[in-house]
């Protein structure tokens, strides 16, 4: 367009201008500038070149009469130079700069989630109705100890037992058992599910309360990122997983006494090997004081912890982080899932770790380079069977909890990673998705039309926490449902006896190298 | 009684509370019939209030309980609502009753809200219909005459939940009952 340098414009906003009312909701939610009013005509306009296709206008239009449709994709038909090649080069060529971009990768790398299919009871095992019976999904997470010592007490007593100890039936006689041996830290979840670490700064304070209260209301927990705890989030503290990453932003005895657990974060599936950047207009009054830096300053994550350069180094933050939190909370340790996941999982978990966070390449961000984002890292299902294996192989799979992430998008997933070995999942895509985001890739921009990853107060509003959390917590509600579902089908009543039960899963479609890293027979293949 | 408090902490200015508003003070109730074929058009009832950057808050009449408007009002055309005139019940509601109307304005300088507002519109005179309001009566049928009527927030007698209240999809507004 005039006085523009050339892009080739993704998205075409078209207007049924015969229902369009000029009430100019769809100009206010537009935060691309890319739809205006003229008076002169009364009329509605766009320009096409800002439209990210972020679907914030025909939601919020009255008469339904937006449509936004993709335009640009007929480039000469070409397998080799298709739009995603020629609009890159386009932009570089146009700034000089790194291509950036939010959310996880949307290359087509192999979702093995979809290749992956789970049992069902028939005639020789019955089906449970999760409706009438029981069915637990409580997970720990935590060390498990290798053996445990009880004690069978018999009554009477010298001392009568407290309450809650284990005791079985009332009075004289009855038989109570206690345990002896004296359990690491565990974190209790309601639901395997909890929310991934997303910071505060990068996710506005709204976004932050919503996970908090959802995650409360739900008996999980919420992650925040690198970006610090706001003190006005303290009171969710046990729900809180409060995550220590190279900035250190925020840490303080204070951040890591109020919280459920802590995470050291090492590395994040969307760019494993890099650090993090918050531009500095980000970094408001709130976000600085929560993250302790100045007002304005580009908040710069460094690529490694400056302290940890080993496996050594990093027993000696996992115990600094213990000895400040009593020995009272578990330590998790977060890495994105590389090459050489199965071994460095191994180190962590014999580093003192008491959970293993595993991301993987489809894991989102707020911010990353394209190619690093689309080309480093591997699938978490990978990396998660093959971090399990080691565990077990090793026989220290007991040491430490497995929680996986990047690209559980539904209950499957969820059912499948923990059938593949992964205690509880995190995440977070899907929890945006269901306040709002269309993941339009947009969020390294802070202008998000959806205010969630924006601290523009004017944005921001759209998320009414209460309402987001609402939202959060029917999410959560309806996968437990299917979940139970599910186990129920497989004549399961608790989520554990699923845990890393592979025999449950087989592949389809998928070659016996994959199978064999999945450690899964393919379908059709009988127990 | 209930009434329609904002919360302009999560009122995004959006301004859908206004297009419900209008559509069901129009007489079809449909979105596109009340704002483009309409005569009169039919007016909002609450003001989207802005103010740049970041700051939104819908405002609407408060019904007041020593109101204002009811005491500035010499033709008693504003005035409160002993029974709901729907379910007979006990209301409350401060409202117009426009046949009484001259357009005065007395009510919108006497409310301390700003939430009066003025509609006038041009439109064809019903002659001796009783139901005209006052210093309309006797023009003459099929004459294009001025008329001038309050207008402010009923509260939607037609509806069990307001309707901007249904409408704002960050529940900026909720219906209650305050002390
Ligand atoms: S929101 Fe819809 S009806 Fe309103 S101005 Fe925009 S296109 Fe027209
Ligand atoms: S609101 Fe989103 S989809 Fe609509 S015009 Fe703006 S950028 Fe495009
Ligand atoms: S968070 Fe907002 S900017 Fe980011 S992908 Fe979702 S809708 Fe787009
Ligand atoms: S509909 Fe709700 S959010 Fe939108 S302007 Fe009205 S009160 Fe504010
Ligand atoms: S309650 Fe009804 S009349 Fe009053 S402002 Fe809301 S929509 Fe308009």
């Amino acid at each position: 367009m005039l006085y523009k340098t050339p892009t080739y414009y993704e998205f075409k906003v078209e207007r049924d201008d015969e229902r369009c009312i000029r009430c100019q909701v769809c100009v206010r939610q537009c935060s691309y500038n890319s739809t205006f009013y003229n008076a002169e005509e009364d009329r509605i306009f766009n320009i096409d070149a800002n439209c990210v296709g972020c679907h914030r206008c025909d939601t919020y239009c009255p008469t339904d009469c937006i449509t936004i449709k993709r335009v640009g994709e007929n480039f000469k038909e070409n397998a080799n130079w298709n739009s995603w090649a020629i609009r890159n080069i386009n932009k570089q060529a146009n700034t000089g700069g790194i291509l950036l971009t939010g959310m996880g990768s949307d290359r087509p790398h192999r979702i093995y989630w979809d290749h992956i299919v789970v049992d069902a009871s028939q005639v020789t095992n019955p089906s449970i109705d999760p409706l009438r019976e029981p069915m637990e999904l409580k997970t720990y997470l935590g060390r498990k100890p290798d053996s445990i010592e009880i004690e069978t007490l018999t009554r009477p007593h010298p001392n009568p037992l407290p309450k809650g100890e284990g005791v079985r039936g009332k009075g004289r006689g009855s038989e109570g058992i206690t345990l002896k041996t004296k359990l690491a830290p565990q974190i209790e979840l309601n639901i395997p599910i909890m929310f991934s670490a997303m910071s505060y700064g990068a996710i506005n304070f709204n976004v932050c309360e919503a996970l908090a209260m959802a995650a409360e209301k739900m008996g999980t927990y919420y992650n925040t990122g690198e970006g610090g705890l706001h003190k006005n989030l303290y009171k969710y503290g046990k729900n809180t997983i409060v995550q220590v990453a190279s900035g250190r932003f925020g840490v303080h005895l204070d951040y890591l006494g109020v919280s459920a657990a802590v995470e050291i974060k090492i590395g994040q599936g969307a760019k494993p090997g890099i650090g993090g950047h918050l531009p500095g207009e980000k970094v408001t009054e709130e976000v600085s004081k929560t993250r302790m830096i100045p007002v304005g300053s580009d908040a710069l994550s460094p690529a490694p912890h400056h302290d940890i350069y080993s496996i050594e180094d990093l027993r000696q933050l996992i115990y600094a982080l213990k000895e400040a939190t009593n020995y009272e909370k578990p330590v998790s340790v977060k890495i994105a899932a590389v090459h050489n996941a199965a071994a460095i999982a191994s180190g962590i978990v014999r580093a003192g770790a008491d959970i293993v966070a595993l991301d993987g390449i489809r894991g989102s961000t707020g911010a990353a380079p394209v190619m690093i984002r689309d080309s480093v890292g591997i699938p978490t299902e990978l990396a998660l069977a093959q971090v399990d294996q080691r565990l077990r192989d090793e026989g220290i799979r007991n040491w430490a909890s497995i929680v996986v992430a990047g690209g559980i998008r539904n209950s499957a997933d969820v059912v499948k990673a923990i059938a593949l070995g992964a205690d509880a999942v995190y995440i977070a895509t899907s929890a945006l998705v269901a306040i709002g985001c269309t993941v339009c890739q947009k969020c390294y921009l802070g202008k998000c039309a959806w205010g969630i990853t924006t601290n523009d107060p004017y944005l921001a509003r759209r998320q009414n926490p209460e309402l987001a959390a609402e939202k959060l917590v029917n999410l959560l509600t309806a996968w437990s449902r299917e979940i139970k579902e599910m186990l129920g089908g497989m004549g399961l009543n608790a989520i554990e006896s699923l845990r890393g039960n592979r025999e449950r899963l087989r592949g389809m479609g998928l070659s016996d190298r994959e199978l064999k890293i999945l450690g899964l027979k393919h379908a059709g293949e009988g127990m | 009684m209930k009434i329609v408090y904002p919360k302009e902490e999560v009122c995004m200015a959006c301004r859908l509370c206004e297009v419900a508003c209008i559509t069901e003070h129009s007489k079809s109730k449909d979105t596109l019939k009340a704002y483009k074929k309409e005569n009169p058009a039919p007016l909002s009832r609450t003001l989207v209030e802005e103010i740049f950057p970041g700051l939104s808050v819908s405002v609407m009449c408060r019904h007041c309980s020593d109101a204002p408007c009811i005491e500035a009002c010499f033709t008693s055309a504003m005035h409160r609502l002993a029974l709901s005139e729907v379910e007979g019940k006990p209301d409350g509601r401060v409202i117009v009753n426009e046949p009484k109307c001259v357009g005065c304005w007395m009510c919108i300088m006497a409310c301390p809200f700003g939430v009066i507002k003025r509609n006038q519109y041009i439109g064809e005179g019903q002659g001796d219909n009783p139901l005209n309001p006052p210093l309309l009566r006797g023009k003459g049928k099929g004459q294009e005459i001025k008329v001038k009527l309050s207008s402010k927030c009923d509260l939607c007698p037609d509806r069990s939940i307001p309707a901007c209240v249904e409408a704002c999809p960050n529940k900026a507004l909720v219906h209650e009952e305050r002390n």
